[in-house]
């Protein structure tokens, strides 16, 4: 009951956080700030299209963002979503090239799982040349997020172009293999599903398998781990692998859901926008659901918004910059209070 | 034939950046936000180049800007001890943010194609800030080898602990090397707006942050290794524009990539045994 009434509190000053951070920002550009929110509002929750665009736009957030809490709970600082997303999808796409016949009932879930792979291995190459060869993740990712942008500027005007067409851009998928889509008005997926149900598997991994719990000490204390008989470095790989798998799931989500073809710039960020998601969802995987949905209302608002203003979705970059150094300061202004509690106790 | 006095400026950006990085490194910080850093100082370059017609006022504007950046970096990375590469993710965003919102609300939403004075050239088609930053290298590499200051910066990145046994600062010499890096950030954002392009658009660094901060590691963390890292992609560079012009049997996804890849070769090869400071990406919090 506490812990509810707690987490309620938690909840209630990040919303009002965020709101204030949302009208400060407004303000800061000089948008009308009633009629900006009004735009926001309606882009993101005034119709059954603006509900399923927010969604829409949550999932690779949601899926990416989860990727990160894996890995970043281990103490593997994956700043690499952007590239295993792109890999994902690459991956997914050349199984498509490579077979093409499947029945499109079984395409679909190959495709997938072939983006999980993908990620799974690129992510995990990181965490392998940190653990054996004293590379930090940081680094690799980041030089890895290169790569993985020019195989896929490569392969879709290379091996993967469509056969028909001069654009780089690979074969569409038909129709048949695409997520599952809700209705023909909007762009409403199974994806969507996919993504909040990979929120709660995460969860129950993490918090309530044995595996979780060894996964998240080696993140606190690696020496206690070590200690207590841990393979540290095998669960050092073995976290960035699932986190690179779920960036890569995001990646083929946003492959056969919307897109149904790569092309150069597929990418859209979201790999990184997925760090900020994670972080103010407290690096916890059910924390992850509202914010992912959070961002991606806003994104989704924004969007109605830079149809009548001269915006666009940087204006929720700087939101989310200013959240997760808002973030910052309300950790250390809790900290400075525990201890000040501790020191009249 | 590689025309070396194009490469050379294409590769500045990187360069300045990247030594100014390896500085911020060696005194055991790691720049997340230095990809912001830059393309504040772009846009700030921009917005000062733009009404006065002065380069040299807009380079001004563009180091300013990116110490303001830094100072709100260090901030919460030093003054709070938060983590540096939460924090320098939140300034990229901060900075990508700012920069494009305002730049759409002054020019459109599609962005005209500004044309800015570009900054005089000297022989050879080399100017002001090239030559600077050639100058740089030797420099840099002496304060960091040779000087008290230098030995007490690779101290505070390799062993903070013991640095401040020894009495110095750790916190002020961390603030030292921020202050240079964030003046180097901003005056290669500043340069890429009107050395390289004479111009700007949104998002214009296209990850150049990213790319110097792989080639610190590259250059193992020494000015003078670091500066030629930096020339391997300032000739990627020029290679691309050759190739778009020519085509060539090698697809030019292949050149773009290759700093990246030697890079991370180099890393696999030399593991351990590299010169990466011991104390890198940790915070410091002193004790009390």
């Amino acid at each position: 009951m506490r812990l509810a009434g707690l987490a309620l509190g938690r909840g209630a000053v990040i919303a009002f956080g965020l709101m204030g951070i949302l009208v400060l920002t407004l303000a800061a550009f000089r948008l009308p700030i009633g009629d900006s929110l009004r735009l926001i509002t309606q882009g993101a929750f005034g119709s059954e299209v603006g509900i399923a665009r927010t969604l829409v736009k949550s999932t690779p957030l949601m899926l990416a963002g989860l990727g990160i809490v894996v890995a970043w709970r281990a103490g593997m600082f994956n700043i690499g979503g952007e590239g295993q997303f792109v890999l994902g999808a690459l991956t997914g796409a050349t199984l498509f090239r490579l077979a093409p016949h499947v029945p499109p009932v079984v395409l679909n879930p190959l495709i997938l799982v072939a983006s999980v792979l993908g990620g799974a291995v690129y992510a995990g190459l990181a965490g392998w040349l940190q653990v054996r060869r004293g590379v930090s993740v940081v680094i690799s990712t980041i030089l890895l997020n290169f790569i993985a942008i020019q195989m896929l500027d490569w392969a879709v005007a290379g091996p993967l172009q469509q056969a028909k067409g001069q654009l780089p851009m690979t074969e569409r998928l038909p129709e048949a293999a695409m997520l599952l889509r809700f209705n023909r008005q909007t762009d409403l997926h199974s994806g969507v599903i996919l993504a909040w149900i990979a929120a709660g598997l995460v969860f129950v991994f993490l918090y309530l398998t044995r595996r979780g719990f060894q996964l998240r000490l080696v993140g606190e204390n690696p020496s206690a781990a070590r200690v207590a008989g841990l393979a540290v470095g095998a669960r050092q790989v073995g976290a960035m692998a699932l986190s690179g798998g779920l960036c890569g799931l995001a990646g083929g989500v946003e492959y056969t859901a919307l897109a149904g073809q790569l092309g150069t710039g597929f990418a859209q960020q979201w790999g990184f926008l997925a760090i900020p998601v994670a972080l103010l969802g407290g690096l916890h995987p059910l924390g992850v659901i509202p914010s992912a949905t959070i961002f991606g209302a806003l994104f989704a608002g924004s969007e109605n918004l830079a149809r009548f203003t001269p915006t666009g979705s940087t204006l929720v970059y700087v939101i989310q910059a200013a959240a997760v150094l808002g973030y910052l300061l309300l950790n250390e202004l809790r900290e400075r209070r525990a201890k000040l509690a501790e020191g009249a106790a | 034939m590689i025309d070396v006095a194009q490469l050379l400026i294409f590769a500045t950006p990187v360069a300045l950046a990247a030594l100014g990085e390896t500085l911020y490194e060696r005194s055991g910080q790691i720049n997340i936000g230095l990809e912001g850093m830059m393309i504040a100082g772009a846009y700030a370059a921009m917005v000062v180049a733009l009404p006065t017609g002065n380069p040299w006022m807009g380079l001004g504007a563009g180091m300013l800007v990116g110490l303001i950046l830094m100072l709100l970096q260090g901030f919460f990375t030093l003054r709070l001890a938060k983590d540096q590469v939460v924090t320098g993710t939140a300034i990229n965003l901060l900075a990508l943010g700012l920069t494009g919102t305002l730049f759409r609300a002054q020019f459109g939403q599609s962005g005209q194609l500004l044309s800015l004075a570009k900054l005089p050239k000297l022989v050879g088609g080399l100017d002001w800030v090239t030559l600077l930053t050639i100058l740089l290298v030797p420099i840099l590499a002496w304060v960091i080898r040779r000087t008290a200051w230098g030995l007490a910066m690779r101290a505070s990145g390799e062993y903070p602990v013991a640095a401040e046994a020894a009495g110095l600062s750790v916190l002020r010499l961390r603030l030292g090397a921020s202050i240079v890096a964030g003046l180097f950030a901003g005056l290669a954002g500043a340069y890429l707006a009107l050395g390289v392009a004479g111009s700007f658009a949104e998002g214009m660094t296209a990850g150049r942050g990213f790319v110097a901060i792989a080639m610190v590691t590259f250059g193992r963390w020494r000015p003078g290794w670091v500066f030629l890292a930096s020339l391997l992609v300032g000739y990627a560079e020029t290679l691309q524009y050759a190739f778009q012009v020519r085509g060539t049997a090698v697809p030019h996804q292949f050149f773009i990539a290759l700093p990246y890849v030697l890079a991370l070769a180099v890393l696999v090869l030399v593991g351990r045994g590299g010169r990466a400071p011991g104390a890198l990406g940790q915070p410091y919090r002193r004790s009390r």
